[in-house]
């Protein structure tokens, strides 16, 4: 037995007590994710996608892959992580679909909107066509594992023409383990936007704070012609948790997705987001901001790839960064032979509030085509001293004027936000954070 | 209210003004005149407590109290207001909620009550007609895309609102068209009163005919070489700078 085989034995052995319901095909596709993580195992930093994210703390814990018993949460618990006005909610507790706590009332007809597990028997023709298309789990390791063990999640069908008034957020809270190893959450979500759709979805990820955990967490979208998605990624897990997370979309002709991927909590983060443009005029924006302070490290990968003409790509990602925090930024665009007229921009910027902090950054670009417009910049630095005094020459104290500066640099990504509570909630969440890590500049 | 005594200031280690006097009463207008590389730009810097410029030696007093050892913050709330040749840009800064934010922080410091929205708004509107400050250009972020003479009305209408004791204007006509330097000076010169003093750095006389000096003080390498009343501006526009050059004679002297 090889070594990287036999450090994978205890993982080898949850994947052994994967689930044996659903149809028989659901169970081959687990069976089948289960070889490939077997065959991939963790990825190492020789991986170049992984070269600057060591997942070696999660690689070598043990984790309890589900609660022995269902956890059971009350309307109170929820109270810090729902914006005001999310009036249609999904709630999945430890990857599991809560009826109690989720709330879906007067949805358009023919929405559907909760469990996952329930889906797959129930709206099977849908289920089976997307479920694991998009998550390549035969070469991500991460996906494999959470496509074989993920045993529910969040589903969301919208059907062709119809329009979601009221943004549906998805909340996937992660507890702590009452006893033993800390607990690990095979989170999954399905979304299928109908032709012409029109939808907000916000997916927000939290955990008690403090506590250790390991959210995996696996979303695939399916965007039909012509349908338009504001797609929210609220990562606030606790600040000792391990996240990692990818989002895949299928996008085919004249639709329009845009994905907000804000990350503001825990201990070792990893989110990917890949854009698959497949039809002329698709159109994707790919925002994000991202906040890390103490010891903590969060990497953000993305990819869009432009595989058909006349598809239009913006691309703007920001981070802060504060005590010893390191962050990694990967932003690759392909843009393949047939993808003529491509627009693609992308833009990424990092503030580093201390001396100890750093980034490793790397724009991709990959261009096949040859009637292309392709732009990238990238900007990582402490703040503008001119900009500083400037401000101050005015009058504003040294940190009045500092602080009004970070919040613009984390305005530009938090103006996008199109639901106001939310947008709201994020300002206050992140500047909350943000005070706490100049307080600790200032005293230090 | 302004008292320079032997200002002394290095850039980068270089010494660049090498003792400088200038005395400026309430009321008074000076104008710094000099050619390029003179010091004009490092006095105004220096004044308003530009990091970057080091004072190496001399004092500079205003109202009595030294300037020097204050922050360039304190020195804006007490009253001294430097108008920026190069305006920076700040993206993400909305211009109406920085200009409430400076306002306010003076306010503060004499113990005056903050500004509320409402009353802001009706300042701004006050102002902003003399400067013929467009209202869109309040919801933009500071500077971001202005135009060179959008930048400098932006200047002068911070200055209107904060109404300094001493305003230093730094190369303020630099890059206007005779439209855009018309509605300057009518902003500064409609501030002029007895309490209030300027100093006005300029390369050229132009600006002098539209915001007409009490007295004019020529810069050279480092110095102030000549000093007069309002025509002797004229005097350097038909001689230009080179008979007042530190260490050439004057032609005809």
């Amino acid at each position: 037995m090889t070594q990287v085989a036999e450090k994978l034995q205890p993982w080898m052995a949850v994947l052994e007590q994967r689930g044996t319901d659903g149809p028989r095909w659901l169970q081959d596709m687990r069976a089948r994710a289960a070889t490939a993580f077997a065959e991939l195992g963790f990825p190492t930093n020789r991986d170049e996608e992984w070269r600057f994210t060591s997942v070696a703390p999660i690689a070598s814990a043990e984790f309890q892959a589900a609660p022995s018993a269902r956890v059971s949460l009350g309307e109170p618990d929820l109270a810090g992580f729902l914006y005001s006005g999310s009036e249609h909610r999904i709630v999945i507790v430890n990857g599991l679909f809560s009826a109690e706590l989720s709330r879906a009332p007067n949805l358009p007809q023919g929405v559907r909107a909760g469990s996952l597990a329930a889906a797959v028997t129930e709206h099977p023709e849908v289920a089976q066509r997307y479920l694991g298309q998009l998550a390549e789990f035969n070469t991500r390791a991460f996906s494999a594992l959470n496509t074989a063990l993920a045993v529910d999640g969040a589903y969301v069908y919208i059907p062709d023409g119809v329009i979601l008034e009221q943004p549906l957020q998805l909340l996937f809270v992660t507890t702590g383990a009452e006893s033993g190893a800390p607990l690990m959450a095979n989170v999954r979500t399905l979304i299928v936007a109908g032709d012409r759709s029109q939808s907000r979805i916000v997916e927000t990820y939290v955990g008690p704070p403090g506590s250790v955990y390991f959210t995996n967490a696996v979303t695939e979208v399916a965007m039909g012609e012509g349908a338009v998605m504001d797609h929210y990624k609220v990562q606030e897990e606790s600040q000792a948790a391990f996240h990692v997370a990818s989002m895949h979309v299928h996008a085919v002709r004249a639709s329009n997705f845009s994905s907000h991927s804000f990350s503001l909590g825990g201990r070792l983060v990893r989110n990917d987001v890949n854009a698959h443009l497949d039809g002329e005029g698709a159109e994707c924006t790919l925002n994000g901001l991202y906040l890390a302070d103490g010891e903590r490290h969060v990497d953000n990968h993305t990819e869009i790839d432009h595989a058909k003409a006349h598809c239009p790509s913006h691309e703007i990602y920001k981070g802060i960064l504060g005590g010893k925090a390191r962050a990694v930024f990967n932003g690759k665009i392909l843009v393949r032979q047939d993808a003529q007229k491509t627009d693609a921009k992308q833009t990424n910027r990092a503030l580093l509030l201390t001396a100890d902090a750093s980034i490793n950054t790397k724009p991709q670009l990959e261009i096949f085509a040859d009637d292309v417009k392709c732009t990238h910049g990238a900007a990582i630095g402490q703040l503008d001293e001119d900009a500083l005094f400037y401000l101050r020459a005015r009058g504003l104290t040294h940190f009045e004027a500092r602080d009004m500066l970070i919040h613009a640099f984390a305005g530009e990504i938090l103006e996008r936000v199109r639901i106001e509570p939310l947008r709201q909630a994020l300002e206050a969440e992140l500047y909350a954070q943000l005070a706490k890590d100049l307080a600790e500049i200032d005293g230090a | 209210m302004l008292e320079i005594k032997n200002l002394q200031v290095a850039v980068e280690g270089n010494l660049i003004l090498k003792g400088v006097d200038l005395h400026v009463k309430p009321g008074e207008v000076h104008a710094i005149m000099g050619p390029n590389g003179s010091g004009k730009s490092t006095l105004a810097r220096a004044l308003s407590g530009h990091p970057q410029y080091e004072v190496t030696g001399g004092e500079a007093r205003f109202e009595g109290r030294d300037l020097l050892d204050m922050d360039p913050d304190e020195r804006a709330r007490e009253g001294v207001f430097m108008a920026f040749q190069y305006p920076v840009e700040i993206a993400g800064v909305n211009n109406g909620y920085f200009l409430k934010a400076a306002l306010n922080a003076k306010r503060k410091h004499f113990g005056q009550p903050e500004l509320d929205a409402m009353e802001f708004m009706q300042l701004i509107r006050e102002k902003a007609k003399v400067l013929q400050i467009d209202q869109s250009m309040l919801s933009r972020s500071v500077n971001e895309g202005f135009s060179g003479g959008e930048k400098k009305r932006n200047e002068i209408f911070q200055m209107a609102l904060l109404e300094p004791k001493l305003a230093i204007l730094d190369e303020t006509d630099s890059g206007l068209d005779i439209d855009a330097l018309r509605v300057v000076s009518d902003g500064v010169n409609g501030m002029r009163n007895p309490g209030r003093a300027f100093v006005v750095v300029t390369h050229y006389q132009r600006l002098l005919d539209y915001i007409v000096p009490d007295y004019v003080h020529v810069l050279s390498a480092g110095r102030i070489v000549k000093s007069g009343g309002k025509e002797l501006a004229h005097e350097l526009e038909k001689k230009g700078y080179g008979w007042l050059e530190a260490g050439t004679q004057p032609v005809g002297a």
